[in-house]
């Protein structure tokens, strides 16, 4: 820190702007970006029996009940391939994005000791949220893949769309943590209105179901939610059973992106209220 | 480096404001409350939003520089602005009015151990703290043994925190914190921390930095760490730089500011108190009843407060309590002439409380009294005021008895009572011969 001392000016003034992202800052502190996301891996599994195996866990328990209820019970259409494997698919980057949403939204009041405390770029902590569960995206990667040997599906190459498709999911989980977490820390009603609002999305997102066993009239519904796009291609993309629908994609991709950028927007408008509203 | 830019100073504070909302509830807050009161009334909700007196100046027009290199004291009592300076200069909230200009890399310590996590082990906390202070993996790498050392945690470094006594915590966070290598270090009260030798420890360390050319500004209530730190203080009261300059002339105009300094209070309005009783003189004074200020380590030293009771048969108690100049609570006294056991009850009127500290009791410190007065059964506290007024003990070292013959080093403690020593031969002992 000390190896240039003069050229260095900081100016503290009442903020107004609108528009006062600091690319240099965030460069600056991106160490601690990760090691936000490190503690959050750390201390996730910590004092559990079954520990990092939660993340296996609960995405196949889920499985297991929906494919029982789903697929046995209601008789739900799976797009031609074993309910099982469809609904994992869907469920693996579902259950992604939901935790990344929750904790991500909670983090700022979380973390409340960081906001009064210490000066940091305050949107690494609903972002370390988001980073920190595609650790556990990966883990249950693990079960998708066997289940794929054992049904004898095999991805082609769209495949390797994949890591888009992760990271408009985390943009998409990031943006909406963003507006969730900086309004959490006014209004504390989200903590309550969040585990509905995920049920919600849930429903409305094609996890369990097909997005065709929606009357085409109704299906363009379907695609202003832009997990939609995410989850089909996420599923076609891996499971090489129906080809990706790119139209499908980039409504999703548009959405994502104006949601992440709002979400920076909103935050760091708000984020000045912070420490004196915590 | 051009000589002008070096000889600009490093931090320039011009007209710095900062306004609170002090609205019925500014920290909690929910959307439906909001909402609702917005519906219900808005040119209500919008009128008490512009009402003045729903707002208060933490910092109002706050105007200094400070040079390369100076070492600055910031003084004043709880609720002057002296955190919300910090945290302005720190970046943590933003001021409402005015600029600051720095002129090199920060690094705050407001709290020690912020982040630390109870479940990560001391090494994963080291790392994560640092980080959060502002540090790099390369420098923390570079100081690791550094930390760890300082800290006395080695044996412990893979232990989950949450199973480290307070006081390792506590050296562990305050070890991070110490190499923090920022051109401008703030600092908070974070020295009462840990035990006597630890304190003693980080103390020294703040000498280095401050002796290594480093701009320091440190907020403390403690004024001989004050005055052996700083070679200049301001002195903020109510918002407003009252005084800054060297640091012995700011310490003094803090501890003679406001009425306190006469050593009594005479309340002629706005008594403290409730519909029962209130408070109408407090007062220290000397044996010869005269109000003070500073008093020598062996001369006794008493306190009253005069006070009114509204009511027939209170059953109330004078009580005094007696805090260091670190904040901590030395003693509690109270009335105990009175005993409700046997049901005393006084009359409406008015009554003196007066009670004495013998001498030698106190140590040499600044000292600060709470008059409060209190009702028992059932409890009730009818007046609870703090801090009222101070007294500077002072240790002239040549004839005072409770130090050692001949020692004029320094003699820790919240109090220094001369108590009663006995010398003796043990009898049946091989050693009894030696003396």
């Amino acid at each position: 820190m000390t190896e240039h001392p003069t050229d260095y000016e900081l100016i503290i003034r009442p903020k107004y702007g609108l528009l006062d992202l600091n690319w240099q800052e965030l460069k600056e502190y991106r160490e601690l970006l990760f090691f936000l996301a490190l503690r959050e891996i750390k201390i996730r599994y910590k004092q559990t029996l079954m520990g990092a195996s939660w993340a296996l866990l609960q995405p196949l328990f889920t499985m297991i009940i929906f494919t029982l209820i789903f697929g046995r019970l209601a008789q739900i259409p799976s797009e031609g391939i074993p309910y099982p494997i469809f609904s994992y698919s869907g469920l693996l980057i579902w259950t992604y994005f939901s935790n990344a949403l929750s904790q991500s939204s909670n983090s700022l009041v979380g973390n409340g000791n960081l906001l009064s405390k210490v000066y940091m770029p305050r949107i690494f902590i609903p972002t370390a949220s988001c980073l920190a569960g595609i650790i556990d995206y990966g883990i249950a990667m693990s079960i998708l893949a066997v289940m794929m040997v054992y049904y004898r599906l095999v991805p082609n190459i769209t495949i390797l769309l994949l890591p888009v498709i992760v990271v408009l999911t985390f943009m998409l989980a990031s943006g909406m943590g963003y507006w969730l977490s900086s309004i959490c820390v006014k209004y504390r009603d989200v903590k309550f209105i969040l585990p509905f609002f995920i049920q919600m999305l849930m429903f409305v997102s094609p996890v369990i179901y097909p997005t065709d066993i929606v009357g085409e009239k109704l299906q363009w519904l379907l695609y202003l939610n832009p997990l939609t796009g995410l989850i089909d291609a996420h599923r076609a993309c891996i499971l090489g059973h129906t080809p990706v629908d790119f139209v499908s994609i980039s409504i999703s991709t548009v959405l994502t992106i104006v949601i992440f950028l709002s979400g920076i927007l909103y935050l760091k408008h708000t984020e000045k209220d912070f420490a004196d509203l915590i | 480096m051009t000589a002008s830019k070096k000889n600009e100073p490093i931090i320039e504070v011009k007209h710095l404001s900062k306004q609170y909302n002090i609205g019925v509830d500014r920290t909690y807050k929910t959307l439906s409350d909001s909402l609702a009161c917005a519906v219900k009334n808005p040119l209500k909700t919008l009128k008490e939003s512009f009402k003045p007196n729903n707002t208060f100046w933490a910092l109002k027009d706050v105007n200094f520089e400070i040079e390369r290199g100076e070492v600055v004291g910031i003084i004043g009592r709880n609720g002057a602005g002296k955190s919300t300076l910090l945290k302005i200069l720190s970046r943590i909230t933003h001021p409402t009015e005015g600029e600051i200009r720095m002129r090199g890399r920060v690094g705050s310590l407001l709290e020690v151990g912020t982040g630390f996590h109870p479940e990560l082990s001391g090494r994963e906390n080291i790392y994560f703290n640092g980080a959060i202070l502002g540090m790099k993996k390369r420098e923390i790498d570079e100081k690791f043994d550094e930390i760890v050392k300082f800290s006395g945690v080695e044996k412990f470094l893979d232990t989950p925190v949450k199973r480290y006594s307070s006081g390792m915590n506590v050296r562990l966070a305050f070890s991070v914190a110490a190499y923090l290598d920022p051109e401008i270090l703030v600092v908070d009260e974070v020295l009462a921390v840990g035990d006597a030798a630890f304190q003693k420890k980080c103390l020294g360390k703040m000498e280095e930095v401050a002796e290594g050319g480093r701009t320091v500004l440190f907020v403390s209530h403690n004024m001989s760490m004050i005055s052996s730190l700083c070679e200049t203080a301001i002195l903020l009261e109510e918002g407003i730089v009252k005084e800054r300059g060297p640091t012995g002339k700011v310490i003094n105009a803090y501890l003679n500011s406001g009425q306190e300094a006469t050593g009594q209070i005479i309340f002629s309005e706005n008594h403290p108190g409730d519909g029962e009783a209130i408070l109408l003189a407090a007062r220290i004074l000397d044996k010869d009843g005269g109000p003070i200020t500073e008093a020598r380590i062996d001369e006794d030293i008493f306190i009253e407060m005069e006070y009114e009771l509204l009511k027939n048969d209170m059953r109330v108690y004078a009580n005094f309590h007696i805090y260091d100049s670190y904040g901590q609570l030395v003693f509690v006294t109270s009335d105990s002439k009175l005993d409700y056991r046997s049901e005393l009850k006084r009359k409406a009127g008015i009554y003196v409380s007066k009670c004495k500290i013998p001498a030698n009791t106190l140590n040499s410190n600044t000292y600060y009294f709470t008059f409060a007065l209190t009702d028992v059964y059932p409890l009730q506290v009818h007046f609870y005021e703090k801090d009222l007024l101070f007294v500077t003990v002072n240790d002239p070292i040549e004839g005072v008895f409770s130090r050692p013959e001949g020692y004029s080093g320094p003699m820790p403690g919240a109090v220094r009572p001369l108590l009663e020593w006995e010398l003796y031969k043990p009898k049946n002992n091989k050693f009894g011969d030696a003396l």
